[in-house]
């Protein structure tokens, strides 16, 4: 097997563990190893400048999101913790069977499909598309983070507020 | 020649589709918010790494790392929000857990 | 010239903001009004071809891969009423001057995104400017914090989340079988290669993630809860443009212009229409909720939109067209009504109020007004799009879909006509006799939207001719 299917393995083991995990903050940290395979992926298949992206803002931004709100919120008490730990086993536990299973019966299914995939053509700078090209993406992208930044200021104001 | 090709990259396009399955399931499930958002984040890498693919195999890289650039911009601020969200409610209920939401029929 | 329709409500977001002028901030309401005025009279003046190859063809300082065309220039059209609308009902039910300054500065988020949205050629900067519009009405949704906005706006969050994604989904496939996201590229892809799979099951993707974010069956479960939980001047927003230009325009620019309509595509969409009706209508005439009822009966006109369109023939496609603009109107119209009411009364129970008519006339008879254009009665301007809706779908040769059109119809029919009698006519509660009429912001927007549906429907030949037909004439 190549290195690519060693990394989609360990990308859908970390996922798995995400979802089944019953520490939310173990959760977080899967969230995490998620971006790292994926940034390794994206390393093998030639996108280097969105690898570097997702790696500081995925990897790095949004855990950190997460991990701040989850000790925001108040932890659960022992005994919680025990009844919630029974209950998810027994919603979860057929979760990586059906993945398997999933897995096994797709990958006998061979789908020839007459597709032209469109002519090849001279490899471009990422940076010369996004400025020459679509100029229209980075108009979008500097409003998104207005919009972000204008959310920040009127939805975490006011529930310090709450909380004091 | 362009059979063959799919044929390599079907793996890619499988453990995609797993990881939709993941997400979905997680986002169906779970009677956490937080986890809630975790499984969308699962949902997100899922296309990321679609388009990914899709760019390597038509050879439009540069394109492809634009969309994602920008889809990952989009994505941390929609996270943003959704945390917003989820901490309003907390003050409200004290406690992140769907079921003891209060039931916005009545 | 087009791209300062983007960027000049932008850069008024940039200007208010910046601390040097923060003495300038009471201002922002001026400029507001300003602004969306400024953008009605230019959509208006648009319509003649001569303004818009004019305004149009001049050099851009930068490669923007925007244009304009008439379905564009409707929802301009139709987003500029709306925006002004809400910001008389802004000025008048929030009272601290920071959360009016935040107020209207997300309204000039939404038109920034509204406008990118009507004006983008690219698949994904469409997303992007739709994902602008989404967050700030996520954001507008939770702008009071009450705990069962919280919960709709959380439930409405992860639903337009996953249909985000499976857009995203889609545009990944276009971009494998035609190396480009520019409209003009897939259609020349898709011209030249028979329809296999990947592509019937792009737009398979890319149509369902709109039917969850406009609401139509059976993804509308976000939609009630949202639109009746809002705070008012929210839900005439909402309700008025923002989940009709979300997924009902960019269904109908991609279905038409991209992947072009053929006979799955066409069946798929009728019949997602006609279930979209009958389930809205049949759930609307349970509801003892004002603003609930609303919501379904927004499902239901989403409903007939998705009809006109998936009739396949240029007169759908006008008369679909020309039910988004009338149903901005008379949707928002009766979501001012309810906000009027519930000032006055504070409360949108439909079977505690009752004889309203007598106290508050203006309200009374704007809201017969628009239920009477809701329900497509003649010469009211509901009635035209519907007829063309119809015509379309009995010329294509769908005749059993036109015939149940008009059937559930008269559902529409029956179910405003209860909530009218429920509200404004009959008995007067003991309760309510000494209340006033509703303030004069609520009035004047009321009258506004009023005039606008009775002229409509008045001067239909003229209509038609300047607006309606161009639209038909560029498919």
């Amino acid at each position: 097997m190549d290195l690519n299917i060693i990394i989609l393995i360990i990308l859908m083991v970390a996922a798995l563990w995400t979802t089944m995990t019953r520490s939310l903050l173990r959760a977080a940290i899967g969230l995490a190893l998620m971006s790292l395979a994926l940034t390794l992926l994206m390393f093998r298949l030639n996108s280097g400048l969105a690898a570097v992206f997702e790696l500081s803002v995925c990897a790095g931004l949004i855990p950190v999101l997460f991990v701040s709100t989850i000790s925001l919120t108040h932890p659960l008490t022992k005994e919680e913790v025990l009844q919630h730990m029974k209950d998810r086993i027994r919603r979860f536990w057929y979760l990586p069977l059906i993945i398997v299973a999933a897995g096994i019966t797709l990958s006998f299914v061979t789908v020839t499909m007459n597709i032209k995939l469109p002519p090849p053509e001279a490899a471009k700078n990422v940076r010369a598309v996004l400025w020459n090209d679509r100029p229209l993406y980075l108009v979008g992208q500097i409003i998104i983070l207005l919009v972000g930044a204008f959310s920040v200021v009127i939805l975490f104001k006011e529930s310090e507020k709450n909380e004091h | 020649m362009n059979i063959e090709i799919l044929q390599i990259f079907w793996p890619f396009l499988l453990f995609v589709i797993m990881l939709f399955i993941i997400g979905i399931y997680c986002i169906a499930i779970t009677f956490n918010l937080i986890r809630t958002l975790l499984g969308v984040e699962i949902l997100i890498k899922a296309v990321t790494l679609l388009v990914i693919v899709a760019g390597f195999i038509t050879g439009r890289t540069a394109l492809a790392q634009a969309v994602i650039i920008s889809l990952i911009v989009v994505e941390a601020v929609s996270i943003t929000v959704a945390v917003g969200i989820v901490l309003g409610i907390h003050s409200h209920n004290n406690s992140l857990d769907t079921r003891k939401i209060v039931d916005t029929d009545k | 010239m087009l791209s300062l329709l983007i960027v000049v409500p932008f850069f008024s977001i940039l200007f208010f903001n910046l601390p040097f002028f923060s003495y300038l901030r009471r201002a922002i309401t001026v400029w507001a009004y300003v602004l969306f005025c400024s953008q009605i009279a230019l959509a208006f003046r648009l319509f003649s071809p001569a303004f818009l190859a004019s305004f149009t063809s001049q050099a851009h300082l930068f490669n923007f891969n925007i244009a304009l065309d008439n379905l564009s220039l409707i929802v301009l059209l139709s987003s500029a009423i709306i925006l002004f609308v809400t910001l008389i009902l802004a000025t008048y039910l929030i009272d601290s001057q920071t959360k009016r300054f935040n107020f209207v500065n997300l309204l000039f988020f939404v038109q920034a995104g509204l406008n990118g949205l009507v004006l983008s050629r690219d698949m994904f900067s469409l997303y992007i400017f739709l994902e602008i519009v989404a967050i700030a009405s996520y954001i507008l949704i939770v702008f009071d914090k009450d705990i069962k906005a919280l919960s709709a706006a959380f439930k409405y969050v992860i639903l337009s989340t996953v249909a985000s994604v499976l857009m995203i989904a889609s545009i990944a496939l276009v971009l494998l079988f035609s190396g480009d996201t520019q409209f003009s590229a897939i259609r020349i892809a898709i011209g030249s290669q028979a329809p296999n799979l990947l592509i019937m099951f792009s737009v398979a993707l890319f149509v369902c993630a709109t039917f969850v974010k406009a609401g139509a069956v059976p993804f509308h479960g976000w939609l009630p809860e949202v639109y009746s939980h809002s705070p008012a001047a929210v839900s005439v927003l909402l309700a008025g443009i923002i989940s009709k230009a979300l997924g009902i325009y960019t269904l109908m620019r991609v279905v038409n212009d991209v992947f072009g309509i053929n006979s799955q595509v066409s069946s798929a969409l009728l019949f997602i229409g006609t279930v979209s009706i009958a389930i809205g209508a049949l759930a609307a005439l349970v509801q003892k909720d004002f603003k609930k009822m609303l919501g379904f009966s927004s499902i239901s006109q989403i409903g007939y939109i998705i009809l006109g369109l998936g009739s396949g023939t240029a007169l759908g496609f006008a008369g679909a067209a020309f039910h988004i603009f009338n149903h901005a109107i008379f949707k928002s119209l009766l979501f001012v009504n309810s906000a009027a009411i519930e000032s006055r009364t504070r409360t949108t129970h439909m079977e505690n109020l009752g004889g309203l008519s007598k106290v508050m006339p203006v309200t009374g008879a704007t809201s017969v007004a628009a239920f009477l254009s809701a329900a497509g009665l003649p010469p009211l301007a509901g009635f035209w799009s519907k007829l063309l809706i119809v015509m379309a779908l009995v010329l294509s040769g769908h005749i059993v879909y036109a015939v149940l059109a008009i059937i559930l119809s008269a559902l529409t029919l029956a179910y405003l006509l209860s909530m009218q009698r429920m509200i404004f006519f009959g008995k007067l509660n003991e309760r309510f006799s000494n209340i006033k009429e509703a303030e004069f912001g609520f009035s004047l927007s009321s009258i506004i939207l009023a005039g606008i549906i009775i002229i409509t429907g008045l001067l239909y030949p003229f209509v038609f001719e300047k607006f309606i037909l161009p639209l038909a004439g560029s498919i």
